[in-house]
């Protein structure tokens, strides 16, 4: 299927706003505050429709930084809520931005119903109208607006993280030795929360309030499941999140659904991939490691039974192949299969009616022992 | 604008009861979310119940309550299911699970919306309602479902009232005794999501959780008991619900469940700042005293150790001070108004350009310095 220029523009500003989304979602996931993510981006809404009352131009510069003075002022709120020791952290988020935004839908519903501000746009985004929106500079259209906006934001989020790599990482994944050396971890916290805030409002714009959440917390939580270094998880989270947007703007094609949903929904399935299939943490790969590790104990206690008992009167009886398992109190089955493996392996070998150790079965029955 | 008025509408006073129970019920239910700390579980269930709506339509055609609110209350379930699961690995954190399952299920949920929307079936027309609610469009048989719902849940949690206190507690203690906590947790899950999707149609998917943590919240400043605070939680609620609903159907273009949340932050704030006891208003009136009793203690513990400094050295003026001169005493800051107030008492007194004990500020200081063990 070929893309229409209209459709490589919005698969563009797909991508670069689950890019930036990811970003950014990566240390929001990594300090354990991705609902503020949820927060913020409702509370954009408010901002967003202030600023417009206020300025009465959509395009306006003004709306940006109002909206994300918003979502600045939404994170001082909850945590002010929090210091006054009456209410705690999840029910200080959940006072707070519903509040927000139910203030915005207000505005919106009321004042603002007949600019293209509605409540639709609010929790859809308007990603399949952005390419309408042109960018013109001397006579010439150098795309949709919102392309050079998300890629401006995303440039800010890269150029934010490269220049402050050093205290993000020490402050997010120890704030006490950071404040210890004189990095300033309240500093730090109240960038990225600007840094998220700011890339919300622009991420607003496309795929509307929820689906920011997404963008922001389903790719880095499915990087997390896979990497073990801040690099490796902010590269994987940002390819993840371009993945959800490339294959749900497919998706949202062929059904002729909404885009930005279909990209949240493609980021859930990216992110339940990887917790199925992550190599180190993944549950498939936990179910294996633990049948490996219940076969290889099985193995390493018949080892250990035959040790105690070769070579000694009671051998005939202890180590006959069709009795061991009622020494064990194995299943029958089951101790067939764990013979079989051991035999296959070169641990055990069949000398009559009896099992018998070959030297690397006594060996791993002596490592067992600790002798 | 009078609000009672609209009561006299048969229609009016059917949603507002409707709404009202919403309410309530959310009240009693988000009283152990926020104790239990899941205050953001409900925002999780709400969004997760999404694609359950739209997929009970696509399912059955139909656009009744009861078919569905079945499909939302599947759908919540499962949401919280998949939330409760994916937090057993070390790597996702409880913050992630919560924002992954409402924002991805809700992702989902408008996918299917818009999918029925442009499929151009006429019959979808109002499904939109469950985004901001729209108690307006209640039916009295919706408001028997959600009432006789409602009811059921809030009996159940009556009966089970001592085992769910002991789990939102002590879930420890609770094994201990043998009680099936894993099962009594999963039914106060399911009871959450029943409130949740009772109140989709008049408050919607998005702003539901409030309805959950904003009275609970509330209800928490005013008492330390768990029964108290339900039942006051279930006021708050009911009467955030009816409140919301009634302004609603009276202002023209106020979508129900923004004004029922508003409501409900309205009765939160003030119960923030007035509640006896717990409220910061108090709290604040508090330490203002507190400062000032320090201050003028300071003050005048400072006047008595510089008189028994001059007493051989024949002031002029009787021992006075100036204001200047106790700045840099024990208080720390400027004094006038601490001398003013300590004037005021008759402790202390004017004299020239500075101040001086009287007779009765002496004693004062003097009993507070030997309250301090520094008595020489």
């Amino acid at each position: 299927m070929t893309l229409t220029g209209g459709q490589v523009e919005v698969l563009a500003i797909a991508t670069l706003t689950a890019v930036a989304c990811a970003v950014t979602g990566t240390f929001l996931v990594l300090r354990r505050v991705a609902m503020l993510s949820d927060a913020i981006s409702h509370a954009v809404l408010l901002g967003i429709v202030v600023a417009f009352l206020a300025v009465r131009d959509l395009g306006s510069p003004l709306l940006l930084v109002g909206a994300a003075a918003t979502g600045l002022l939404t994170v001082l709120l909850v945590e002010a809520l929090v210091r006054t020791g009456r209410v705690r952290q999840d029910a200080s988020i959940g006072l707070v931005f519903p509040a927000l935004f139910s203030i915005g839908v207000i505005l919106v519903s009321r004042f603002a119903g007949d600019v293209h501000l509605d409540t639709d746009a609010v929790l859809l985004g308007e990603l399949a109208f952005a390419p309408l929106d042109r960018l013109v500079v001397a006579g010439t259209d150098l795309g949709p607006r919102a392309m050079w906006e998300m890629a401006a934001i995303l440039l800010a989020d890269v150029a934010f993280v490269l220049l402050f790599y050093k205290e993000l990482k020490l402050t997010t994944f120890d704030a006490g030795l950071a404040a210890a050396f004189g990095f300033a971890p309240a500093a730090m916290h109240y960038g990225l929360m600007a840094l998220v805030s700011v890339t919300a409002v622009g991420a607003f714009d496309a795929v509307g309030s929820v689906l920011v959440v997404a963008l922001m917390v389903a790719p880095p939580a499915a990087a997390w499941m896979i990497a073990n270094s801040l690099p490796a998880m902010i590269g994987l989270s940002a390819a993840f999140g371009a993945v959800a947007a490339v294959t749900g703007h497919a998706a949202a094609r062929e059904l002729d659904a909404s885009i930005a949903g279909s990209m949240a929904a493609a980021a859930g399935l990216v992110f339940a991939a990887a917790f199925l299939v992550s190599p180190s943490h993944g549950v498939l790969a936990a179910i294996a490691r633990r049948r490996r590790q219940r076969w290889a104990f099985a193995e390493a206690t018949l080892a250990v039974h035959l040790l105690q008992h070769q070579d000694r009167p009671e051998a005939a009886e202890e180590c006959r192949a069709d009795r061991v398992h009622r020494h064990l109190e194995w299943d029958a089955a089951f101790t067939g299969q764990v013979v079989r493996r051991a035999v296959r392996r070169g641990m055990v070998a069949r000398t009559g009616p009896c099992l018998g150790l070959t030297a690397a079965g006594r060996s791993l029955a002596r490592e067992y022992m600790g002798l | 604008m009078d609000l009672a008025a609209p009561l006299l509408d048969y229609t009016v006073r059917t949603v507002t009861l409707g709404t009202a129970a919403v309410g309530a019920v959310g009240g009693v239910l988000g009283a152990f979310a926020v104790l239990r700390r899941q205050g953001l579980l409900g925002d999780a269930v709400s969004h997760a119940a999404l694609p359950g709506v739209a997929l009970a339509f696509l399912l059955t055609g139909s656009k009744d309550l009861p078919v569905l609110a079945a499909g939302a209350a599947i759908a919540g379930w499962a949401g919280s299911l998949v939330v409760l699961r994916v937090v057993r690995s070390p790597r996702v954190k409880e913050d992630a699970g919560l924002g992954i399952v409402l924002s991805t299920f809700f992702g989902l949920g408008l996918v299917l919306l818009t999918f029925i929307q442009r499929s151009g079936d006429a019959a979808q027309a109002g499904l939109d309602r469950f985004l901001f609610g729209q108690a307006a469009t209640l039916l009295e048989s919706d408001v028997r479902t959600v009432t006789g719902v409602g009811a059921v849940a809030i009996v159940l949690v009556l009966l089970l009232w001592k085992e769910f206190k002991l789990v939102s507690f002590d879930p420890g203690f609770a094994a201990g005794i043998g009680l099936p906590v894993r099962a009594l947790d999963t039914g106060l899950t399911l009871l959450t999501v029943a409130a949740v999707v009772i109140g989709l149609q008049s408050v919607g998917v998005v702003l539901m959780s409030a309805v959950l943590v904003a009275p609970a919240a509330a209800a928490r400043q005013w008492t330390d008991r768990l029964g108290p605070m339900v039942w006051i939680s279930a006021g708050f609620g009911a009467a955030s619900g009816a409140a919301g609903a009634l302004l609603s159907s009276t202002v023209d273009r106020l979508p129900t469940g923004p004004a029922v949340v508003l409501c409900a932050t309205a009765i939160a704030a003030a119960s923030l700042a007035f509640a006896p006891r717990r409220g910061l208003a108090w709290a604040a009136v508090a330490a203002w005293q507190r400062r000032r009793r320090i201050h003028s203690e300071a003050v005048l513990i400072d006047m008595l150790a510089l008189e028994s400094g001059h007493a051989t050295m024949h002031h002029a003026d009787e021992n006075a001070h100036s204001a200047e001169v106790l700045r840099l005493g024990r208080a720390g800051v400027d004094p006038r108004r601490t001398l003013a107030l300590l004037a005021a008492r008759g402790l202390v007194r004017a004299v020239g350009g500075g101040f001086a004990l009287t007779d009765a500020g002496r004693d004062e200081a003097a009993r507070l310095r030997g309250g301090d063990g520094g008595a020489r």
